[in-house]
């Protein structure tokens, strides 16, 4: 046996699978039961208090989800993971085992808008108070720090406008803070950028995107780095106090360097509930096999029809790290060498409604609520996702009524530039 | 001298492979304590387990009975799996190394280092595992903790049996990477330093 470090792509098709014990089946079986017998009542009682590996109850785990977290965490490398509905579902999750009511976290003001609702909205009944900072200024999360600061959560590439997160930078305001960084990571894949090896603590996915890449499946994962000592100063009661749900268990003491990622499952999942579907969980798990292939491709044709983008006298700027004259630009060749990402927006001279006729004219550009499918989809936010907003807060969050968001697919890119060239030009 | 910041999985497959007998210092009877689930895991993928807590002689832990010291093993063992705190390591090296046969491996649990007492014990021959649960690792390299979504950091292409009570798993799996768990180890190094 040598010590040998397989490849990002080996990882994405055989990582958390082997055959089938029993059955020998090759591809990973879809295990769509609810519960799992147990052998006696020992065996049952060594179950439920974590002192056996194994399964009893799908909210909790299962064989199908179990590939799923390996194949992602191997990805990411990370220690462990845990699969779970969504991606919304990933953020309550990790949120729960690290804030109790009263407490804050920092969030890059840059994020997906539903993440900017679940964090100001939803979060708020929960007694979590989220304080914004701006990916920009790295000095506003340092001046956001508190005593009752308790983490800060980024994106590795921000929705909608592609812009690219300097992690590293954040992840010293983090370690100075003694908190960790949580980065949602959905946007980039870790074929692109693995935010653990930038000082991330906890990643994030919507697996919805381009890591189940097809556009046929909701869910989410949430990796733990193995980096963050959660037993000082009892800042993490969740991870470092006895557990009265699982009569006095230490979790960091008994699990370690993966005891986030159990915590998630056993404190988090287990109660709140959010299971994934083990058919999700395949349909994402073959998706992931194609993702180098995918993203690579994702990138290419992004970077080609952003650029011309650029060079179409109906378009008044173009927001893609991956042109070299971007804002961004330096960062993603920092962070993301292999491509900038597939989802970008851009913003039109005729305005509103240039961007409402551009969107009604496109035949191969989806019109939808969503990202990183293997087809090409557009939305017009202005008159969409963020129409409640009033001007100023919409040109504020990068949604402008002029501006388009794209994400690009894998179809041909020439054919993906014809069709904005008929749709820009008509 | 073993690198104790990263041990390559070879190493530790090694040891877990060979050994047979694994006397357990702090082995506790409290069935929420990480030295019972390791105990009572080992035993059941077919290691010879001896508890040893002075403060438990004369009662048994999962019907074997509790030794008060090393010297009390009265036979060879192969390993010496040590549940104390990293200040509390040093007497219990000292004691390993009294015995006669020496033990092959001294084995510091999670959270555990002390760098001093295992270069005492490695000059001897002795291996030395820190900072590491031989549950965990035996769990990680078989692949049977990937039930929890651990990420095992091995791969295989065979079928492997389901497994069941008391069986032995295979560890042969190929690595994925030099078993790197380098924060924990920082973590760890961080506090034993501090005291
Ligand atoms: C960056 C980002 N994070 C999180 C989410 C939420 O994921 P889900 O829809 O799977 O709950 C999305 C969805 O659009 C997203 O784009």
């Amino acid at each position: 046996m040598s010590d040998r470090l397989p490849g990002f792509s080996t990882l994405a098709v055989h990582a958390g699978a082997q055959p089938d014990p029993t059955t020998g089946a090759r591809a990973t079986p879809i295990y769509q039961t609810t519960s799992f017998v147990f052998n006696d009542a020992d065996h049952a009682a060594s179950l439920f208090g974590l002192q056996a590996f194994g399964n009893i109850y799908t909210r909790i785990g299962n064989p199908t989800n179990a590939v799923l977290e390996e194949r992602v965490a191997a990805l990411e490398g990370g220690t462990a993971a845990l699969a779970v509905a969504s991606g919304h579902a990933a953020q309550v999750v990790v949120l729960q085992q690290l804030l109790l009511p009263g407490d804050e976290f920092i969030a890059a003001r840059k994020l997906y808008g539903g993440s900017i609702n679940q964090f100001t909205h939803a979060f708020k009944s929960f007694g979590w108070n989220v304080v914004w900072a701006d990916s920009d200024d790295i000095a506003s999360f340092e001046r956001a720090v508190t005593p009752r600061t308790k983490a800060i959560f980024i994106e590795s590439i921000a929705n909608p406008g592609g812009s690219i997160t300097d992690i590293e930078a954040i992840s010293t305001v983090a370690r100075k803070a003694g908190v960790p960084l949580i980065v949602d990571n959905t946007l980039a894949s870790p074929y692109l950028i693995r935010p653990i090896d930038h000082g991330a603590d906890i990643v994030v996915h919507s697996l919805t995107k381009f890591l189940g890449g097809h556009g046929n499946s909701l869910g989410g994962i949430i990796v733990d780095a193995g980096t963050f000592d959660w037993s000082t100063g009892g800042k993490y009661p969740m991870l470092s106090e006895p557990r009265p749900e699982y009569h006095g268990i230490k979790l960091q003491e008994t699990f370690g360097n993966f005891a986030f990622a159990i915590a998630c499952r056993v404190l988090g999942l287990r109660d709140l509930g959010p299971a994934l579907s083990p058919f999700n969980a395949f349909m994402i798990l073959t998706g992931i096999e194609t993702l180098p292939l995918r993203m690579q491709r994702h990138c290419d044709n992004a970077k080609a029809v952003a650029e011309f983008l650029a060079g179409h006298p109906a378009v008044a700027s173009v927001s893609y790290a991956g042109l070299a004259s971007d804002k961004y630009n330096q960062l993603a060749r920092k962070y993301a060498p292999k491509g900038a990402g597939a989802v970008f927006t851009f913003s039109l001279k005729g305005g509103y409604d240039a961007g409402v006729s551009l969107v009604s004219k496109l035949q191969l550009f989806s019109h939808l609520a969503n990202v990183g499918d293997t087809r090409s989809l557009v939305i017009h936010p202005a008159s969409t996702t963020h129409s409640q907003l009033d001007d100023a807060a919409k040109i504020k969050s990068g949604a402008g009524p002029d501006v388009v968001r794209l994400s690009i697919g894998i179809e041909d890119k020439e054919d993906l530039i014809a069709d904005l060239e008929q749709a820009l030009g008509a | 001298m073993m690198n104790h910041d990263a041990y390559p999985d070879n190493y530790i497959r090694g040891i877990l492979n060979g050994v047979k007998s694994i006397a357990m210092v702090g082995a506790s009877p409290v069935n929420v304590r990480p030295s019972y689930f390791a105990f009572k895991y080992l035993a059941q993928r077919g290691y010879d387990m001896i508890p040893v807590n002075p403060g438990h002689v004369g009662k048994e832990l999962l019907g074997k009975p509790f030794v008060a010291s090393l010297s009390d093993i009265g036979r060879p063992v192969d390993m010496i799996d040590i549940f104390r705190n990293s200040s509390h390591i040093m007497p219990v090296v000292e004691e390993a190394l009294a015995l006669d046969p020496l033990p092959k491996v001294i084995w510091m649990q999670l959270g555990a280092r002390d760098d001093v007492a295992a270069a005492k014990a490695e000059s001897v021959g002795i291996k030395v595992v820190m900072n590491r649960c031989p549950k965990i690792e035996y769990g990680r390299l078989s692949s049977e903790i990937s039930w929890m979504g651990v990420n095992s950091r091995t791969l295989s292409s065979k079928r492997a049996p389901a497994p069941t009570q008391g069986m032995r798993l295979s560890l042969n799996r190929m690595s994925v990477g030099g078993g790197d768990t380098a924060a924990s180890d920082r973590a760890a190094k961080n506090k034993s330093e501090q005291s």
